[in-house]
């Protein structure tokens, strides 16, 4: 079986590395430094196991795998305490925390040989789509033309359901990316996006005025010349954030 | 900044009133000496206004620091100049307007010295008003002050352990030693020796105490020796001290949390080898400290100047110095770089 290590300490990845020298059935076959290699890695390989640390160069664990279309098992080997434990117990997947003892590794490897693959994929799946996981975002980190773009929070305009995917709409352009609106609603900072109809999440600093429309919905001017529908709820909850 | 006696609606309403009910007393009393109608009231509003508009001039110059032995004078003169000015002004205006009346001419004449009198008490009265006002109001800003400034102490106290020792290093740097001790047993030994070192070091320091800088950069240098057996190649350090500069102080654990930030920003904003550099030097008298790191500019907004790190530096300089202007922090062409000015006066003041 294939395993890939990630973790940008070389000493970190040493000590996985040690630790697998005892599971003859499983092959190394790369260690990585950070997201971008990590995620090249992955395609290339196909691993069977990843171990992934969270806090790396440029983007995180946490959004590598978001890039990745069918990830594979992950074990987490963190020292960030806060946002392991909740999302792990819920679902199973196991985390070694830094600094992890031999009897704690085996333990993972052991929970995780006894998972049969199919439930592997959805528990991953699991994972990425909860949302209490992750510390409150800043950012989104998608893939446009193969290539991985970093889009800050304060850039983006506004998000427009489509299909499977949601439209990042920002100065520069548009961009896709296949998660629901509900998990750009969680994962954004509530004090800046507002879901303002189902299909519409708006970065609230751009809003210039809002406008009656039809029969119990208002428009929402932007700044950027864009006109937006509001539904009754998105309403109610504009005039909570905006105190009106 | 002290608040002006002259803002708010309080003062304004009673200023005001007492003004309206002063004019009434002012009309009536000439009435009462002979002089008409016309002219009791004309004499009244003239007078009163312009007495008003010199007590608000004093009030509000009184709110520029004077120090307490010049005040007094001040008071004095500017009494007596005021007054002096005003009752030329109002008696030019008023026999401009009533020359004819020889019967209230008469009674302006005789009334100059008592004229001068009042107006010298009013003003002098507006003057000591405003002084009170604004010592108070400087008190209970030094007081407020120095609440805030022994509550930030407190909370140093208790941030020192979570915020110095990041439980993120701590617990990675033990991670580092674990993966050393299979392999590498002395080089596990030492870091060990040198996480304990630097743990020492951050608990015996007192926050509010003056160390020099060579000092200081000795308890850095173990941070960064930790943080170089962690990342490796990635990190790089190059630290520039002056001669001069080494002998002048700095409070103690003030630079860490700079340059904790500058690693984490450096280290988790880009791929590849990260140069850290540290330049400490003496300027006009006073000490600057610059560290700077690499960050990317497309993907750092959110971070710039508003860590955590640099917003509590900034106030415990401020609290320190009652400065704003001592921590710059400017990003051009992917180098972010932090200066510190530490003026050497506060030291002096207090060790000599």
């Amino acid at each position: 079986m294939k395993a890939i290590i990630i973790d940008d300490e070389l000493l970190a990845r040493g000590i996985v590395r040690e630790y697998l020298q005892q599971y003859p059935d499983i092959e190394i076959v790369q260690e990585c430094g950070d997201g971008f290699e990590g995620l090249k890695a992955i395609q290339q390989h196909r691993p069977d196991l990843v171990f992934l640390d969270i806090q790396m160069p440029k983007i995180t664990g946490f959004e590598m795998l978001e890039l990745v279309e069918q990830p594979p098992a992950v074990i987490f080997t963190t020292a960030f305490e806060e946002y392991a434990i909740k999302a792990f117990e819920a679902h199973a997947i196991d985390y070694l925390l830094k600094p992890f003892s031999k009897d704690r590794f085996d333990k993972a490897i052991q929970k995780w040989k006894q998972q049969n693959p199919d439930e592997r994929k959805t528990e991953t799946d699991k994972l990425l789509q909860s949302a209490d996981l992750q510390p409150s975002r800043n950012r989104i980190v998608l893939k446009d033309n193969g290539k991985i773009k970093i889009i800050p929070a304060a850039t983006i305009q506004y998000l427009e359901a489509a299909d499977d995917y949601v439209k990042i709409h920002t100065a520069e352009g548009v961009f896709l990316k296949n998660r629901t609106m509900s998990f750009f609603e969680q994962n954004l900072d509530t004090q800046n996006f507002i879901r303002i109809h189902r299909s519409y999440l708006i970065n609230i600093q751009l809003i210039t005025r809002i406008e009656p429309y039809e029969k119990e919905t208002q428009l929402a001017v932007l700044s950027i010349g864009v006109k937006l529908p509001v539904s009754k709820a998105g309403y109610t909850r504009l005039k909570t954030i905006l105190g009106i | 900044m002290v608040r002006s006696i002259t803002k708010g609606s309080r003062f304004r309403v009673s200023f005001l009133s007492w003004w309206l009910v002063w004019s009434l007393l002012h009309g009536m009393v000439i009435n009462s000496y002979g002089a008409g109608v016309l002219q009791s009231t004309v004499d009244s509003i003239l007078c009163n206004l312009l007495l008003a508009a010199a007590c608000l001039l004093i009030a509000n110059n009184m709110k520029y620091y004077l120090p307490q032995q010049e005040r007094y004078w001040y008071m004095l003169i500017m009494g007596l100049v005021l007054s002096a000015l005003w009752l030329v002004i109002t008696r030019t205006i008023l026999k401009l307007f009533f020359h004819a009346d020889a019967t209230y001419m008469q009674l302006l004449a005789n009334s100059s010295a008592v004229r001068f009198m009042l107006s010298f008490l009013i003003v002098g009265c507006m003057a000591v008003m405003s002084q009170l006002w604004y010592t108070l109001q400087e008190q209970q800003e030094a007081n407020r002050r120095k609440e805030e400034a022994e509550q930030m102490t407190k909370d140093a106290e208790l941030l020192k352990l979570r915020q110095q020792l990041q439980p993120h290093f701590l617990f990675n740097s033990l991670n580092s030693i674990s993966a050393l001790a299979g392999s590498q047993p002395e080089k596990a030994r030492h870091m060990i020796q040198q996480l304990s070192d630097f743990l020492r070091g951050t608990l015996t320091r007192d926050e509010r105490q003056w160390v020099t800088l060579e000092d200081e950069f000795r308890h850095l240098q173990l941070y960064l020796d930790i943080e170089k057996v962690r990342f490796g190649q990635r990190l790089q350090t190059d630290i520039r001290v002056s001669e001069q500069a080494s002998k002048l102080h700095i409070p103690s654990l003030l630079l860490q949390p700079v340059v904790e930030n500058a690693i984490k920003f450096g280290l988790y904003d880009t791929t590849g080898e990260v140069l850290i550099t540290i330049t400490a030097l003496e300027k006009e008298d006073q000490l600057q400290v610059s560290i700077s790191n690499p960050f990317d500019e497309a993907t750092a907004v959110n971070t710039q100047g508003t860590g955590f790190g640099l917003a509590s530096i900034r106030r415990r300089l401020f609290l320190l110095f009652a400065r704003h202007d001592l921590l710059q922090a400017s990003g051009t062409d992917h180098i972010f770089t932090t200066t510190l000015l530490i003026p050497q006066y506060q030291y002096e003041s207090d060790h000599h």
